[in-house]
């Protein structure tokens, strides 16, 4: 009797040890909520793939292959060669129009935006997220992670706090998710409309409290490229729905 | 006792302005109307929804009614209505023989936890209902936006 | 411009009853909301949704602001044969928008 207990410790223990399986924001849902997800005549994310699809069609098939864009989504932040330091999907795709087609960027929140992000981050669903491989990208990178671990605003909490320690458990009502960003730009219930990986990041400094970064601030694609790291090797599901 | 004779007076004009959200008796009049006056019985009438929603703001719903949907029996309008949102009226579809079935299916917000009414009136104008109690567990969101 | 989604089977058989679904990209202001200044935003939703198939109405809906922002609406179409089904919105704010998807035949 006294053997098996004993055992039975060891075994929680070593179960305990290991680290908990990385889960995306889509795991934690309720089922209705995943179902809207699912099905691409449903969710209502679709509608700015849809707007995506024809900008991309009239903007930047002079250059790109709609078929060439799978995978593209998956490997953002990335290294810019020209600006010396890495840029989200948001920026490269307004780095593109101002370089090659001569128009005008677009707004980071614009739908116009949100579309084309929309667009490309689906040709990379169920693709698994490859952070670039470039090593100048690491100090962005561990100021990011740095910026992940920092106590910020009125509540002094920092993203680790609640999303590397205490995932799974509830923060006033709310259900804490380990936070990777597998699928911006997502269609939030709660914004009843899209947003991409910033204006997430902007709620959630607002929640603690903390004055969040300006508009593209460099901060959130540090930011981004940490997550990203953290979250390498999990499959895109975008562009998702969350609640 | 001049001045708080003076502050009673004026705490007593200050008006309590609430908007005006649904009441039973608003939720009677829309049913009544809908119904033209006919008695609403349960049954014949399915609401699929889930009874415990996480976010009030697109909540998944469906109404069946089983009908053979012919010319001499089908289904011409199905409703629903929440007695707890600021408007008792959520939709009123409108159907017919062309459509083979009476199934219809939409997102709707909801504001709090209540019964969410479905209604369906018949070619021959009775009236049938299922009511679905639903809790709203809406995020107790820290962020603005 | 407004965005619209009408999915229609790819192909279907006559006599099928099948179900068409349709997305809509509009905020359903609900009039109840206050903005940023604390005002409420007015009302601005759709108020009514129709789908004619080859001149025919099939399907019409009245919404209330309780509709979910981008509104879904699916509803059963029996299938009579090819054709085109035409869907129509109309809303506050002078409003309106038509959408065609083809039915086809297996």
């Amino acid at each position: 009797m006294k053997r098996v207990a004993w055992l039975l410790l060891v075994a929680c223990a070593a179960a305990a040890a290991q680290p908990a399986p990385r889960r995306s924001g889509y795991q934690d849902m309720a089922r209705s909520t995943q179902a809207l997800q699912d099905d691409d005549t449903q969710n209502p994310a679709m509608l700015w793939v849809q707007d995506g699809e024809q900008r991309f069609a009239t903007d930047c098939k002079r250059c790109h292959e709609p078929a060439s864009m799978r995978g593209v989504a998956a490997r953002y932040p990335a290294w810019d060669a020209l600006l010396g330091k890495p840029v989200t999907l948001a920026a490269r795709i307004n780095l593109c129009r101002q370089r090659h087609v001569k128009a005008a960027p677009l707004s980071i929140e614009s739908d116009a935006l949100l579309g084309l992000e929309a667009y490309l981050a689906r040709q990379s669903r169920g693709m698994p997220i490859v952070p670039d491989p470039e090593p100048r990208t690491k100090p962005f990178r561990d100021e990011g992670e740095r910026l992940f671990r920092q106590r910020i605003g009125q509540l002094g909490f920092s993203c680790a706090q609640c999303h590397d320690d205490h995932p799974g458990q509830r923060l006033a009502g709310s259900l804490i998710p380990q936070g990777h960003p597998t699928g911006y730009p997502i269609y939030r219930l709660e914004w009843q409309g899209m947003g991409n990986l910033q204006r997430r990041l902007r709620s959630c400094m607002f929640g603690v409290r903390a004055e969040p970064f300006a508009y593209g601030s460099e901060g959130y694609t540090n930011l981004e490229l940490y997550l990203k790291a953290r979250a390498a090797g999990m499959a895109m599901d975008s562009p998702g729905v969350r609640p | 006792m001049t001045t708080r004779r003076a502050l009673l007076a004026a705490g007593g004009l200050v008006l309590l302005v609430r908007p005006a959200w649904a009441t039973p008796e608003s939720l009677r009049k829309a049913i009544d109307t809908f119904a033209g006056g006919k008695d609403v019985r349960n049954g014949r009438v399915t609401l699929a929804i889930d009874t415990l929603v996480e976010n009030g703001n697109a909540v998944p719903v469906s109404v069946s009614v089983q009908s053979p949907m012919t010319a001499a029996d089908h289904v011409q309008r199905i409703a629903i209505f929440t007695p707890q949102n600021p408007l008792p009226e959520v939709v009123v579809f409108h159907l017919s023989p062309l459509n083979g079935r009476a199934q219809v299916s939409t997102r709707m917000r909801m504001a709090t936890s209540q019964p969410v009414i479905a209604l369906a009136q018949m070619n021959d104008g009775s009236v049938w209902r299922h009511s679905v109690d639903v809790v709203v567990t809406l995020a107790a969101c820290l962020e603005g936006n | 411009m407004a965005r619209a989604l009408v999915r229609t089977p790819a192909t279907a058989r006559p006599g099928e009853v099948v179900e068409i679904r349709v997305l809509l990209q509009h905020p359903m202001e609900t009039g109840f909301r206050p903005g940023a200044d604390g005002r409420v935003l007015p009302r601005d939703i759709v108020t009514r949704v129709e789908a004619h198939f080859e001149g025919a109405r099939v399907f019409a809906a009245d919404l209330f602001p309780a509709i979910a922002a981008n509104p879904y609406l699916a509803f059963p179409l029996r299938i009579t044969g090819a054709g085109n089904l035409v869907v129509t919105f109309e809303g506050d704010n002078g409003f309106t928008h038509r959408e065609t998807a083809a039915i086809r035949l297996a």
